[in-house]
């Protein structure tokens, strides 16, 4: 009971990273049609940020927990979002109405490229940080087991369920979410009743990477080493939950992180940790066979 | 004064060439009706007119501007609103959420008159508000399009096909309204039918078009009783 309720929470807690990087391939998809395989880079980009935040708040002596946190975060989400926005404005725009074969093609040199250039800019070697977050809670002691909780455990479910509450609202109950959620179903119509449909291509971007460098701060946080390329792997796997949780789909996305998450920890705790990546696979394979438009993803009919 | 002016417009979907110099003019007022049979351009000039495709060649006014090359959305905002061939409805959103979306480019302080004023056109639109646009029927569907196309008080509304695929009652109804509108609102009216006969009843005047040209124009009154327009789009069209 004990190891089952600690693979949970470490399965919850990985979920919820995968999560946050699936809205942003989901609503890329949504709105152009294509999958952006530059993402796992601009998470990959945001926890270099969120990296050289820590370093510098470290020089001038910011050392209280909290305030750190929150302007690390804060610069994170502002400095990814430039690059979120500058991939698109750069990379994808001038490709609009190029087959989709082009958009892809330049979505796999971008990540390459991203790829690349930190590892220019940063060096090729693994980087440490100190824990920033410390401590915890233990429970379910019996005898030499017992299940820990870590406060930055905590933190990360905390500030992810919260900015993905945010986020759904401002999809759901906002103009900016409106007109965002009428791109995705009618481009043209969209700017027939006046959107600037550029600028809400833009924002999904903007919106993706933020959401996106805040995985990465948590990565940073969780594993405590990062180097240039973290941003395949866990961009395979975030581009794998939102095809399970149906792409397209925002609230899909959100649950196909954790599903793919906790799928990771129970099976690297039950079965095997080396064969984890087979099993997540295994999973994209089985629901691209038997439910092709995932979980909650919906079918492409309509009445007409 | 002279709301829409189209001056030798030609334009194309990719390789095929719909347009091949298209004049047109709209005064203020008037309701203009354009007919012509299937795959004449029709709906090619009203999305031309809102930049999508681009005119490559020719002039395009708005109100004296020239909106040729102007993006869609800044075309819309100067007040032309559309309701395309096929309706085209968010149909995973509500219809106070489709309304919403056609007042994007309006005064958010007129939202609520505005709403009041299409659901007074069309009751029924009150009733199905929190419904997804998707599941209507086809005339609710059709009245929701134009009403979208309404809430951003538009000083042009383009209108294509908007009686296709209804009952008659219901085509009746669809044109009593865009009468109303134009009356009582002095909305000014440009719509593309292949019913043309209820369109040049109340039209005030007309073109019809064939393989991307005007090929003949004047008040709807004498276009119904043209021999030749009877002959190609009345008679055997019904």
């Amino acid at each position: 009971m004990g190891y089952f309720l600690q693979q949970l929470i470490n399965g919850l807690t990985l979920g919820m990273i995968y999560g946050l990087i699936a809205i942003g391939y989901t609503m890329v998809y949504g709105i152009i049609g294509m999958i952006n395989f530059a993402h796992g880079e601009i998470f990959m980009i945001g926890a270099f940020i969120a990296f050289i935040a820590f370093l510098a708040l470290g020089l001038i002596g910011i050392g209280w927990v909290p305030l750190a946190l929150l302007i690390v975060l804060v610069a994170t989400m502002l400095l990814t979002s430039a690059y979120g926005w500058a991939l698109e404005r750069v990379a994808y725009r001038p490709l609009r109405h190029s087959p989709r074969l082009a958009a892809l093609i330049t979505a796999i040199g971008m990540s390459i490229f991203l790829q690349n250039y930190v590892q220019l800019l940063q060096g090729a070697r693994v980087k440490p940080l100190q824990p920033v977050v410390t401590g915890g809670v233990r429970f379910f002691e019996t005898g030499e087991f017992a299940v820990a909780f870590s406060f930055l455990q905590m933190v990360i479910i905390v500030i992810t369920l919260g900015l993905m509450l945010g986020f759904t609202l401002l999809i759901n109950r906002t103009a900016l979410g409106r007109a965002q959620r009428a791109c995705q179903q009618d481009l043209g119509m969209a700017s027939l009743v006046g959107i600037n449909v550029d600028r809400t291509i833009a924002l999904t971007f903007v919106l993706g990477a933020s959401l996106a460098s805040v995985a990465g701060l948590m990565f940073l946080l969780n594993y405590g080493v990062i180097d240039f390329y973290i941003g395949f792997q866990a961009g395979i796997k975030a581009f794998t939950a939102a095809v399970l949780g149906g792409i397209g789909s925002i609230p899909g996305a959100m649950l196909g992180g954790l599903l793919i998450g906790l799928i990771e920890a129970f099976w690297s705790a039950y079965f095997s940790v080396e064969y984890k990546d087979v099993a997540t696979f295994a999973i994209l394979i089985l629901v691209l066979i038997f439910r092709p438009t995932g979980l909650l993803g919906k079918p492409d009919v309509e009445k007409v | 004064m002279t709301v829409l002016r189209v001056m030798d417009v030609h334009a194309a979907y990719g390789p095929i060439k719909a347009l091949h110099g298209v004049d047109v003019e709209v005064v203020e007022g008037e309701i203009v009706a354009l007919i012509g049979a299937n795959g004449a351009g029709k709906s090619t000039l009203l999305m031309t007119i809102c930049g999508n495709p681009r005119a490559s060649r020719g002039r395009i006014e708005f109100l004296g501007e020239d909106i040729t090359h102007l993006p869609t959305h800044e075309i819309v905002r100067r007040g032309v609103a559309q309701a395309p061939e096929g309706r085209r409805l968010f149909s995973f959103m509500s219809v106070v959420e489709n309304l919403q979306m056609g007042a994007v480019s309006a005064d958010p302080r007129h939202f609520d008159e505005d709403l009041e004023r299409v659901f007074t056109l069309y009751p029924i639109l009150r009733e199905r508000r929190d419904q997804r646009g998707g599941t209507l029927s086809g005339g609710e569907q059709q009245m929701l399009a134009i009403a979208r196309a309404l809430m951003g008080r538009p000083k042009l509304l383009l209108l294509d096909e908007p009686s296709l695929g209804l009952a008659p009652l219901l085509v009746k109804q669809i044109f009593g309204v865009i009468r109303e509108i134009n009356t009582r609102d002095r909305v000014t009216v440009f719509l593309v039918e292949q019913n043309a006969h209820h369109a040049l009843r109340v039209a005030h005047r007309g073109y019809v078009m064939a393989n991307g040209r005007i090929v003949l124009q004047g008040t709807g009154r004498n276009l119904l009783a043209d021999a030749e327009v009877r002959r190609a789009y009345l008679d055997g069209g019904r």
